[in-house]
């Protein structure tokens, strides 16, 4: 393990240009570029406003605002597209990069850390676009908001340990990569993003509870749109994601050596 | 002793079958599982190398070259046995991996870099030296969609080289585009030799491993079947591909330490082979250009539709120099009965360089001798030449010149002296 964390600082200059690279990229052939990363979660705060705002900004308790709405969908959009890019994106990380692979003999953990960097860039912008819009809304931050360093950093290990355990495992199994694109959609809509948790009938309370994603989300819920301290079960979520983390790293560990004979 | 650059230690790569990939799961978190089947592509393989040697790794395609440069690399890991390397390791497996297209040249020479481990800081240093080694111009800080795939190469070549590493692997598949770069590149491949880096390269190419190698080993389904000089593995290869219609290949070691290597199935055969000078004497110092006659005896043991007589010289490299058949020169003979004999001559003036020649004599049924292979034979007559009456040259060829010189102006000075 140390040999690995070892590994992984030598390639730190490695790393940090591969995310710069990323942007560069991205930039270099699209007008908006760099832009695209938050218009795209924008956009769909956009559509699911227009859409469901009649239904549900009624129910939206607590908050005296016509863009109430709107600003819950964005912080639960936020902590969730952090989330999914980072699974997604781990899931195919290895299989992606198979020639590299097999013909160059560099720390494979860098991978990863390329994508949990450039996700994590990703959504430094948006929350900061949040943090820039909601005063325009009629929202103005508390000070609660200093949560979010904490809440960005749980999120970003529970995905890590999420994506690269299963991102390991699909090199093996691709069948993996094809089930997690079903299982992540039907995810997003058992987690409180478009919808209030107090609108949850009772029966499904218990099972809500087994979501790690549901203390997340509500926790940016919490600091960016009720101006409160988020959900004790983050320390749940802490656990879980450590857990997570640990099997990741040690299947990974073990994988790696079997990883180049299969892709 | 000195300490060996690189030591395998008996590795293999066995490809298993878990029959399953919840079993293969299980055994990461130590459940003994019974393993469905093991399959060895190479095994028992076990050399060294020393500081400033360079070695080539022969064999044909499927023998396990490439796994075991892989396992060399550490991108594979052996199943058996172990690597130990002294230094930094740097390997052209495949050249512009990794390249992003939207990048410029700066750019992905900045990453791929990085992604062999060099420090960033150090990387800034190297970049002008990069720069110049490419000589792609402006070019440089374009993106790499717009490069040709030998701008491509010649950037990708660049970096991989722009250390002078103390173990270089290169892979055969170095194609690095125009003949001038690909000088250039052998040309640093060379100097890094000189300055003492360890060489290990697998190649198909005899001229590229003769040039540049001390040693070669061959691998022929995933085995280790010869480790020696370059031109006997050459040999021996060459053999091996003739005998994939399954006769037998032998190595003698003729009297003066070499070994020679013969194949084929034997239904034609030379019994004698002589170089004549033109009095119909045998020889083996030639002067440059001396004119002489090749002649090989030929026994026909059974009955042949078509015979065509080859023959190549080879320089002391074991490069060939010249080389052709009865088949292109439109003689090829036959069919042949069992108890034929043919003598076949071929004469030509000896237009070579001073030094030692050998020639490889094969007899089939086409131009080639893959396909029906009645004899081949390396090192079947050794000579040498001298330059006993011609003006002093270098190199391989007689070429000899005509050489004019006017005298177009006359200084003044010079006239001065006339007078």
């Amino acid at each position: 393990m140390s040999a690995l964390i070892r590994a992984a600082w030598r390639y730190r200059g490695f790393v940090a240009s591969s995310v710069a690279n990323e942007f560069k990229s991205r930039l270099s052939r699209s007008r908006f570029g760099v832009a695209w990363i938050v218009l795209h979660p924008l956009a769909q705060v956009l559509i699911f406003a227009t859409i469901l705002s009649s239904v549900l900004a009624a129910r939206l308790e607590g908050i005296d605002n016509k863009y109430a709405y709107a600003a819950f969908l964005m912080a639960g959009i936020a902590c969730w597209s952090l989330f999914a890019e980072i699974v997604q994106r781990c899931l195919t990380v290895f299989i992606d990069s198979a020639s590299l692979l097999k013909k160059v003999q560099f720390p494979r953990i860098t991978l990863p850390m390329v994508v949990i960097g450039s996700a994590t860039i990703n959504n430094l912008a948006l929350l900061a676009m949040v943090l820039l819009i909601f005063p325009l809304l009629g929202l103005m931050p508390t000070l609660y908001v200093l949560w979010l360093p904490l809440l960005v950093a749980l999120t970003v290990a529970l995905a890590t340990g999420v994506g690269l355990l299963l991102g390991t495992l699909n090199v093996f199994a691709r069948d993996i990569g094809q089930v997690m694109a079903v299982v992540i959609q039907f995810w997003f809509w058992v987690t409180p993003i478009i919808y209030p948790v107090s609108i949850v009938p009772e029966a499904f309370r218990s099972t809500l509870a087994l979501n790690p994603m549901v203390p997340l989300v509500m926790g940016y819920q919490n600091v960016l749109v009720y101006g409160k301290a988020p959900p004790l079960g983050l320390i749940g979520v802490a656990l879980v994601a450590l857990v997570a983390l640990l099997l990741a790293m040690l299947v990974f560990r073990r994988a790696s050596s079997e990883m180049v004979d299969i892709l | 002793m000195i300490r060996p650059a690189l030591v395998v230690n008996g590795i293999g790569k066995a490809y298993v079958e878990y029959g399953g990939e919840l079993r293969r799961f299980a055994s990461w978190f130590g459940v003994p599982i019974t393993l469905e089947s093991q399959h060895w592509v190479i095994r028992n393989i076990t050399f060294r190398v020393d500081p400033g040697e360079s070695v080539g790794i022969i064999g044909q395609n499927g023998a396990g070259k490439s796994t075991l440069l892989k396992m060399i690399v550490g991108t594979t890991r052996p199943t058996e046995g172990d690597v130990s390397m002294d230094g930094r390791v740097s390997a052209l497996l495949e050249l512009g991996l990794g390249f992003n297209l939207e990048l410029t040249g700066r750019e992905n020479a900045v990453h791929s870099a990085g992604i062999t481990g060099i420090p960033h800081a150090q990387i800034s240093e190297l970049m002008p030296e990069i720069e110049a080694f490419a000589e792609i111009g402006e070019y440089f800080d374009q993106p790499i969609r717009t490069y040709s795939s030998g701008m491509q190469m010649r950037v990708a070549f660049a970096v991989a080289t722009a250390l002078r590493p103390d173990v270089l692997i290169v892979d055969e598949a170095l194609s690095v585009g125009d003949s001038y770069f690909v000088h250039k590149c052998f040309d640093r491949i060379r100097k890094f030799r000189e300055l003492g880096t360890t060489l290990l390269i697998v190649s198909h190419d005899p001229g590229a491993v003769q040039a540049l190698c001390d040693r070669a080993i061959l691998l022929n389904n995933g085995k280790m079947v010869l480790d020696g000089e370059p031109r006997e593995v050459f040999d021996y290869y060459n053999a091996l591909i003739a005998e994939k219609e399954n006769s037998t290949v032998r190595t003698e070691r003729s009297a003066d330490g070499r070994i020679a290597t013969e194949s084929g199935t034997g239904e034609a055969f030379v019994d004698r082979l002589d170089l004549l000078d033109e009095s119909g004497a045998a020889v083996e110092y030639v002067g440059v250009g001396q004119i002489v006659t090749l002649r090989a005896y030929v026994s026909v043991r059974n009955d042949v539709n078509r015979l065509v007589f080859g023959y190549m010289i080879r320089d002391r490299l074991g490069q060939a120099v010249f080389g052709t058949n009865t088949h292109h020169t439109g003689q090829a003979c036959g069919p042949l009965a069992s108890g034929d004999r043919v003598e076949i001559s071929a004469r030509f003036p000896m237009n070579f360089g001073p030094g030692a020649y050998s020639v490889s004599i094969a007899l089939s049924e086409t131009e080639t001798h893959l396909a029906k292979n009645y004899q081949w034979r390396d090192l079947a007559l050794v000579f040498n030449v001298a330059n006993l009456d011609k003006s002093t040259f270098v190199g391989s060829a007689w070429v000899p010149p005509v050489i004019q010189i006017e005298h177009v102006a006359t200084s003044a000075a010079s006239e001065g002296l006339a007078r």
